[in-house]
């Protein structure tokens, strides 16, 4: 549904976007993800033709973002962060203009806003100004402009800024819910909404494409390492020399005898696939009795911070 | 309308409505022009509108760069600019429904003080040719200020800024025709300053003298500037 190939942006002397190149499949929620003015906005606006890109290319649902800048545009819902709004009308014409514009025929238009606003939960500020409406209803407003003429692709710039907990949960929701149709992207800083929302996750820091995956492809992407935390009562050469035995084991520390004659050991491996399995099953063989088998995963977090802040050489992408 | 014209031309409209800043501009205009006009009427004491029309300029120089102040610096302001400009309108359909509704703005504020020569017809006989000439004047030279008022706007994100710049500019381009200019000058510049002077025009026409010239002269001023808008909104990508 989007194809980004090799797009860069600059502002003067300062590089936005640097030759980033992603595609985004259908039905995909897509999270965007990187600190303040790592690029996220600069590639949204180019997704959704308010920018053009220097160099490279972007096609969004097949067209190309410079030369059929009208068709991308017409089968696109964007949200700018901060949801701007035009201040000076109600929520009810304000729909009604983005309808017409959207080229809704006028026959459907009252049909489509009064779906809006049943899906985005507008009920109760039908007849306000857009301009006094709280931070969470404007967001929502938001939302019910970008759904209006049910595009293919949702582009939402940090859909849950400034809202307050409970409303950043609805808004999830809501999101979560139109996303199931749909291609979504998504940008964030916000970790938690990433692993709440998202199918597939990019990373981008200082204009730079730093890692993409899902969540548990990164994790293998960023550690490129695995370690298990182990505790077994039994020999311990024996234990040791077991466990360095297995497929893909890198390391064994073993902590020394602790508490109940438990060793603590922490095993390293390029591969946590079945390494746990295996573990336990060696327990069984050797009649050790094991106490305790855990996995340490990245966070999504860990790997975020590995990630950006890495300096250029040392990143490991893919 | 063409296409997507015509929602950006009634949200426009609308958009002066919304807000008590239209009734307060058209009565200042209506109020000011008014004043102007009837303080020095009662002293000649001859149902002649020709004052009214000298007037004019003067007021329009104010009211016409209020009344496009807002339409670009706003949408700049508030960041609505990145919506209006990603949903499926061109550039040149967004700055054509703006342009438009501040025109028509024009026009009513125009069309209520026919009160004024409606009134001066009560007392005497003016010259219809002259009012007719005149209003025609004054739309096609309010067109061309707003043209430029709009332009400016694109470039600022302060109304305040836009509107003094606009002020500045149509000034400059209106006394560019006047005598006390063109005394100024080189004989051979003399007939190049007056035809480009935004004022010029106007006088020929309001003295109830219409030319095609004239109107061609005010329609290329508004599209020049209507193209150098389009262009000024292109810059950003």
């Amino acid at each position: 549904m989007i194809e980004v190939r090799h797009i860069s942006k600059r502002f003067g002397a300062t590089v936005a976007v640097d030759d980033v190149s992603f595609e985004v499949r259908k039905g995909e929620v897509l999270g965007f993800l990187g600190p303040n003015g790592a690029g996220k906005t600069t590639t949204m606006r180019i997704l959704t033709c308010y920018l053009m890109p220097d160099s490279g290319a972007a096609r969004v649902a097949g067209y190309d973002v410079v030369d059929d800048s009208l068709e991308v545009r017409r089968r696109v819902g964007y949200l700018p962060e901060n949801a701007p709004l035009y201040q000076d009308m109600d929520v009810v014409s304000y729909l009604e203009f983005v309808a017409e514009v959207r080229g809704i025929p006028p026959g459907e238009r009252l049909r489509r806003i009064k779906n809006m606003v049943e899906v985005c939960g507008l009920g109760s500020v039908i007849g306000r100004g857009v301009g006094e409406l709280s931070k969470g209803y404007k967001q929502r407003v938001g939302l019910a402009q970008t759904l209006i003429h049910d595009p293919e692709i949702l582009v939402l710039d940090e859909p849950t800024t400034g809202l307050d907990p409970s409303q950043i949960i609805e808004i999830r929701e809501l999101i979560k819910e139109i996303g199931k149709e749909r291609t979504v992207i998504l940008s964030t800083h916000i970790l938690p909404e990433v692993e709440a929302t998202c199918s597939r996750v990019i990373i981008i820091n200082e204009g730079s494409l730093v890692a993409s995956g899902t969540p548990e492809e990164l994790d293998s992407a960023a550690g490129g390492e695995h370690t298990i935390h182990v505790s077994i009562k039994g020999d311990e050469a024996t234990v040791k020399a077991v466990l360095s035995g297995m497929a893909g084991v890198r390391s064994v520390d073993g902590a020394g005898a602790g508490d109940g004659g438990f060793t603590r050991y922490t095993v390293k491996a390029a591969d946590g696939g079945d390494l746990g399995e295996k573990i336990f099953r060696a327990a069984v063989d050797n009649g050790w009795t094991l106490n305790e088998l855990r996995r340490e995963t990245l966070s999504l977090e860990d790997i975020f911070l590995r990630l950006t802040t890495l300096e250029p050489g040392e990143r490991s992408v893919e | 309308m063409m296409g997507n014209t015509r929602p950006i031309f009634k949200r426009e409209l609308a958009g002066y409505f919304n807000s008590p800043i239209a009734y307060i501009f058209i009565t200042v205009f209506l109020g000011l022009s008014s004043w102007l006009f009837f303080k020095g009427f009662f002293v000649v004491g001859e149902a002649s509108l020709r004052m009214f029309f000298g007037i004019l300029p003067w007021v329009f120089l104010f009211f016409v760069p209020a009344i496009t102040m807002r339409l670009w610096a706003e949408e700049r302001k508030v960041g609505t600019m990145e919506l209006l400009m990603t949903f499926p309108v061109t550039d040149a359909e967004a700055v054509l429904g703006k342009y438009l509704a501040s025109l028509a703005f024009l026009a009513l504020s125009l069309a209520l003080s026919l009160v004024i020569p409606a009134f001066v017809a009560l007392l005497g006989n003016p010259d219809t040719g002259q009012i007719v000439g005149g209003y025609l004047g004054g739309l096609l030279m309010g067109g061309a200020f707003l043209a430029i008022g709009l332009f400016i706007s694109s470039l600022t994100e302060n109304q305040i800024v836009a509107f003094i710049i606009s002020v500045v500019v149509i000034f400059g381009l209106f006394i560019l025709g006047e005598d006390f200019v063109l005394f100024g000058l080189p004989d051979r510049l003399v007939p190049v300053f007056s035809y480009v002077g935004l004022g010029g025009h106007y006088d020929s026409i309001s003295r109830g003298v219409i030319d095609s010239r004239d109107i061609i002269y005010y329609l290329s001023v508004i599209v020049f500037f209507l193209y150098l808008n389009v262009k000024s909104i292109e810059v950003r990508k």
